[in-house]
């Protein structure tokens, strides 16, 4: 336990006016979480890695010497000899097999694959949710339906819809974005489910409904708020998920478009240039790309160990 | 037992149905077809051509035409891109070779997880365990597509041991890698399920009476340690012919080995909707039939999941 976080009891001293007792502080749940997920050193250094890397990806571009569709005229068709990552030419992190500056495309790329994977998992967070908590909260037939209902899709193998659906209606942000959403609250509403069957049996739940609280209204007020904890785990540790199911759509061509790119895509082009000796072109986005997923898993874990009930 | 085989079907097949009719109606709805490029064709041969290929009918009745084709001759159709050559032939081609490395990579990661998860847990805190440890780690969090390139850049470029890619008919050394590729994070995480169901085992009451009785320690471990520790990893082989499946895709495209997934990504990118229907609908019924086959397999085995 961290030493400063005892609660002094107010001494009773002869003049009370002149040392007047310092207030209590109590602590909540959440602070007892973050204490623990402080102590936890590699989720910390995680999280730290995290919020550098996205400070990175806003500070970057100012320093960059190429914009993204820039093509370096000079070194194309030398990219093997001249594109190399140097100071002088100003491409820090080398040039693609096209001659634009990869320091740029992997900034963007870095944006793009967090966006995808923090975007769908806020869609699943809300879609989940609501929808767990719903289905656990009245139970029943209702219950049974919907949770059948995710069973069959979830059993459906979605990345070759997903695919199936890039094609369709074109390589999009937003239709990979969808898509994605599409599939990611499938679990989540299970979890939520889960936990929603043990809250609603709790006094406080029965206290709201004897007063009279309309049942969606013990839902959204008492039951949701609630269930913060476990969704902001799962929350966490479904975002290296969809970041690898986006990398793994692009790696295949069909996911992030020309010119815009995603991690994904440049592991994917550089596995192509690597045998010119190119190597950087595979190097860095494969670096940051696995950085981040080893962060978001370490980041996940630790926030499960501080916020799980069972735990304690 | 046979009530759970049955409420298991009533989830497939309605499942199956689904995905059909989601694929079927996705492609259907998608703006354009195979036959509106950038030549304007004379409507009469549009016409022609949609007949040829049933795209005149209502689309309800070409839903129901497609569905009984295949459960009843198990036929997908024409191809809408090489005019020649009917789905069928197509997956007839690709599949032998996504299965010839599926299936090694399947029993590689079975195989070498399984034992090297009960070494490291027999032996724990030795170096074969922190060996086991580390592959579990390193198989986490490289995704397939990751370790491909890897493969290739240290066997093929660096020390030119094995072709970076082709089939030649399934020749060893042209399997090697994408075997290698396909199996690491199941082997790791099968690794990883056995040690520590392993390890919960040996260190139940039924194992220390087994060597109190003066069993030998090898004979302990296979004959009453092996068994009820493998149950965890029998409910994790559905998610590993799942991932499977879906690695294929992957392997194939980037070691060009001519099999299914390669199939299907070219498809997709040539906007030949019918093989990329057929196969989506393959590979979906094959995970589907998977996962039926290893749940009922794992309720077999243990039934107190027979609710």
């Amino acid at each position: 336990m961290l030493a400063e976080t005892r609660v002094e009891t107010p001494t009773r001293s002869a003049e009370p006016e002149l040392a007047p007792a310092a207030p209590i502080k109590g602590r909540s749940l959440w602070q007892d979480a973050g204490a623990r997920f402080v102590r936890n050193r590699a989720a910390l250094v995680s999280v730290i890695v995290l919020v550098t890397i996205v400070l990175f990806t806003f500070v970057g571009p100012f320093f960059a010497a190429w914009s993204i569709e820039k093509i370096d005229w000079s070194i194309i068709g030398m990219v093997a000899q001249k594109g190399q990552p140097s100071l002088a030419t100003g491409h820090y992190f080398g040039a693609d097999e096209v001659g634009r500056d990869l320091y740029s495309r992997v900034i963007q790329g870095t944006q793009i694959s967090l966006a995808v994977g923090i975007l769908g998992s806020a869609v699943a967070v809300i879609v989940g949710t609501l929808y767990g908590a719903v289905a656990g909260y009245f139970g029943g037939r209702l219950d049974s339906a919907m949770m059948r209902f995710v069973d069959i899709i979830y059993s459906i193998p979605f990345l070759f819809i997903l695919i199936l659906m890039l094609i369709m209606f074109g390589r999009s942000f937003v239709v990979l974005f969808m898509g994605i959403g599409l599939i990611s609250w499938l679990g989540m509403s299970r979890v939520v489910r889960g936990q929603t069957l043990t809250l609603k049996n709790r006094e406080f739940v029965e206290a709201a409904i004897a007063t009279g609280v309309k049942p969606l209204a013990v839902v959204f007020r008492h039951i949701v708020p609630n269930l913060l904890g476990i969704v902001v785990v799962y929350a966490t540790l479904l975002i290296p998920e969809i970041i690898l199911l986006e990398s793994f759509i692009s790696f295949l061509g069909l996911g992030i478009q020309e010119p815009n790119t995603s991690l994904g895509a440049l592991i994917s082009d550089g596995a192509q240039t690597m045998q010119y000796g190119e190597l950087w072109q595979l190097g860095f986005p494969l670096a940051f790309f696995v950085v981040i997923l080893f962060s978001f898993f370490f980041a996940g874990d630790g926030l499960r160990d501080a916020l799980d009930p069972k735990d304690r | 037992m046979i009530l759970f085989v049955l409420k298991r079907l009533a989830i497939a097949i309605p499942t199956l149905l689904v995905l059909i009719i989601l694929s079927f109606v996705l492609m259907k709805v998608a703006p354009g077809n195979p036959f509106t490029g950038e030549k304007n064709l004379p409507r009469d041969v549009l016409n022609n051509i949609y007949a040829r290929y049933g795209l005149d009918k209502p689309l309800w009745q070409q839903l129901l035409e497609y569905i009984w084709n295949i459960v009843a001759h198990f036929d997908f159709g024409p191809s809408f891109k090489y005019k020649d050559r009917s789905v069928n032939e197509i997956i007839a081609q690709g599949f032998p070779v996504t299965l010839t490395y599926g299936f090694w990579a399947f029993i590689v990661a079975a195989g070498i997880g399984i034992s090297m998860g009960v070494i490291a847990a027999v032996k724990q805190n030795s170096w074969a365990d922190y060996l086991a440890v580390g592959v579990t780690i390193g198989g986490q969090v490289i995704p397939n597509f990751v370790l491909a390139p890897i493969l290739v850049l240290i066997f093929t470029l660096w020390l030119h041991w094995l072709p970076g890619g082709g089939w030649n008919d399934g020749k060893w050394n042209y399997v090697v890698m994408p075997v290698i590729a396909l199996s690491a994070t199941y082997l790791a995480n099968i690794a990883r399920i056995t040690r520590s169901s392993m390890l919960e085992v040996l260190h139940s009451n039924f194992i220390r009476t087994a060597r109190a009785k003066g069993l030998p320690g090898w004979k302990v471990v296979i004959k009453h340690a092996l068994k009820p520790a493998l149950l965890p990893v029998v409910s994790y082989l559905g998610p590993v012919f799942v991932g499977m499946i879906t690695g294929s895709v992957v392997i194939d495209l980037y070691f060009s080995t001519g099999g299914i997934g390669q199939w299907f990504v070219n498809s997709a990118l040539n906007r030949d909707y019918s093989t990329m229907l057929g196969v989506t609908i393959l590979l979906g019924a094959l995970t589907i039939a998977g996962n039926l086959v290893v749940d009922v397999l794992y309720a077999w085995i243990d039934p107190k999941i027979r609710y």
